[in-house]
């Protein structure tokens, strides 16, 4: 215990407190940065390329995560309703790309998009298309590899909150008269709210991040906040300006993770509440 | 009806999560190294792959960082997952609730945090940085692991044995070990796959003479696709494929 503890410690609490520090400190263009206290990284962030960054990035985060959501819900709810053998097999068939390296799957996207790939070769021999068409290097592309490598992440936190949620409850506000939309948006969709928070928290993060996403299949014109923070490190140098960007970062998923401790206290005293 | 539409439905998503995987693995037996087309089958990609010697030394790179750093997180978190569970202390939910932050919190931060951290404490970046950020992150996917199956306990169990004369050591080895060993192999193997397939965290806490197989990956594809990638991929699904479906198994014992 001691030991674990004392490892977060050093190599999570402690890091990130570097983050913090070096977001108010000043660039030094011959070193890394000089110990004088400035507010300039984050008269940065409010700069026109960052906030055009952060404005395409959380569009596509966002987008991601309702895509994500709308297609996942049901079927996360059709999983529920499977008998319990053929289900566990599913669950696992779920689980399987949630582990797999998405550095993998999005390279697996690739081979589908290309001028010359599946999908082009495919509707060129069906005669739909007269040219290959241009998916690969476009902001769709980013979309749907973030839809994809993400899609795992919103279904399993569903299931698991849906999973709890007792048939009997439903099954009494039926019996009691209630619509199928009464029932969905005042007993099902709150009480499995803690679900979709966590699920949207697993995806809206990682689609601000995964920076190699745009890498492979967005070109150059596409960026995440992800890529942002990596080109700070990596090729303009400019520690405070990426440590700023990562706390911006944080502070968004502490609005998160806020949310979920809410719904969970919510869904917790509505069940309470539908109990009694 | 309704079977119907779930039916339909639920092919549908699992169509669209494995067809590119399977597209994957059937062009990797292509026989042709421009052409879209099926060419014939051929394992030459995956002799090609095995003998290419940069390639092979990125994978054994990986092999150790992965088997290093999810024995150590393993037995660093069991230790801490039984503790959370044996003893009340102050500050034991906020630390349990921090363990899953540092979870979902984004793995660009945590690289960025680490590269900042090594670099002004003078580290050279490398295999040691690489292993230390590995731990870091897989801790606390084996204490969330080992924790769930732990507090399924029937607490009387450790009692009883406390009342015949046990000590702390004893009950631990004999009595929780073997409860706890499926969660423990289940974590590690999940810690394991999480330490192969990192790239964000790997990225910025490695040097340029320690290559791991995910960013050999990732600049390779940069440069486009091409048939060996395919071979080397779809290894790498099958070792996920292995490891997910034997720690499924063992985590599903719990219950």
């Amino acid at each position: 215990m001691g030991t674990t503890l004392l490892w977060i410690t050093v190599f999570v609490v402690v890091p990130y407190l570097f983050v913090l520090v070096f977001s108010f400190l000043t660039r030094d263009p011959d070193g890394i940065v000089t110990w004088t206290f400035t507010l300039n990284s984050y008269r940065g962030i409010v700069s026109e390329v960052f906030l055009k960054v952060c404005k395409n990035s959380f569009m596509l985060a966002l987008g991601t995560t309702i895509i994500t959501l709308v297609a996942g819900y049901p079927f996360a709810y059709f999983l529920t309703r499977i008998g319990e053998r053929v289900r566990r097999f599913l669950i696992l068939l779920m689980i399987i790309p949630f582990w797999t390296s998405s550095l993998i799957r999005t390279y697996a996207l690739i081979i589908l998009f290309k001028a010359n790939g599946i999908i082009n070769t495919f509707l060129l021999a069906l005669g739909w298309i007269d040219e290959p068409l241009n998916i690969l290097y476009t902001q769709i592309a980013v979309f749907i590899g973030l839809v994809y490598t993400l899609l795992p992440f919103m279904i399993l936190p569903l299931y698991s909150s849906l999973q709890k949620l007792e048939s009997s409850m439903i099954e009494a506000a039926f019996d009691l008269g209630a619509k199928t939309r009464h029932v969905i948006f005042h007993i099902v969709l709150p009480l499995t709210m803690p679900g979709i928070i966590a699920g949207s928290t697993m995806v809206f993060l990682p689609a601000l991040g995964l920076f190699y996403i745009p890498d492979l299949l967005g070109g150059a014109r596409s960026m995440l906040i992800g890529n942002f923070i990596k080109n700070q490190f990596l090729t303009t140098g400019n520690w405070p300006l990426g440590s700023a960007a990562s706390v911006l970062l944080t502070l968004i998923m502490c609005l998160f993770i806020w949310v979920f401790f809410l719904s969970s206290k919510r869904a917790h005293t509505n069940s309470m509440e539908n109990a009694a | 009806m309704k079977k119907t539409i779930r039916f339909v439905y639920l092919s549908m998503i699992y169509l669209f999560l494995y067809i590119p995987i399977l597209i994957l693995v059937i062009y990797s037996f292509n026989n042709t190294r421009y052409s879209t087309n099926w060419q014939g089958f051929t394992l030459k990609w995956y002799t090609e792959l095995f003998a290419d010697g940069a390639l092979m030394e990125a994978f054994a790179n990986s092999l150790v960082i992965a088997v290093s750093s999810s024995v150590i997180a393993t037995i660093l978190g069991t230790l801490a997952a039984v503790a959370f569970y044996r003893y009340r202390f102050w500050g034991r939910q906020v630390m349990y609730s921090f363990i899953y932050v540092v979870m979902v919190s984004p793995d660009i931060v945590m690289g960025i945090s680490l590269l900042m951290f090594f670099i002004t404490l003078g580290f050279k970046t490398g295999a040691l940085t690489l292993l230390l950020a590995h731990i870091t992150f897989c801790l606390p996917f084996v204490v969330v692991t080992v924790f769930a199956r732990i507090s399924g306990f029937d607490r009387n169990i450790i009692d009883v044995a406390k009342d015949l004369g046990a000590s702390e050591l004893q009950m631990f080895w004999h009595i929780m070990m073997p409860m706890l060993m499926p969660a423990i192999i289940a974590g590690w193997l999940l810690s394991f796959t999480l330490s192969l397939d990192d790239v964000i965290v790997s990225f910025f806490t490695t040097g340029p003479y320690f290559e791991i197989l995910p960013l050999k990956i990732y600049s390779m594809v940069r440069l486009g696709i091409k048939p060996e990638i395919n071979a080397l991929s779809a290894v790498m699904v099958a070792l996920s494929l292995l490891t997910v479906t034997v720690s499924h198994f063992l985590i599903k014992e719990n219950r």
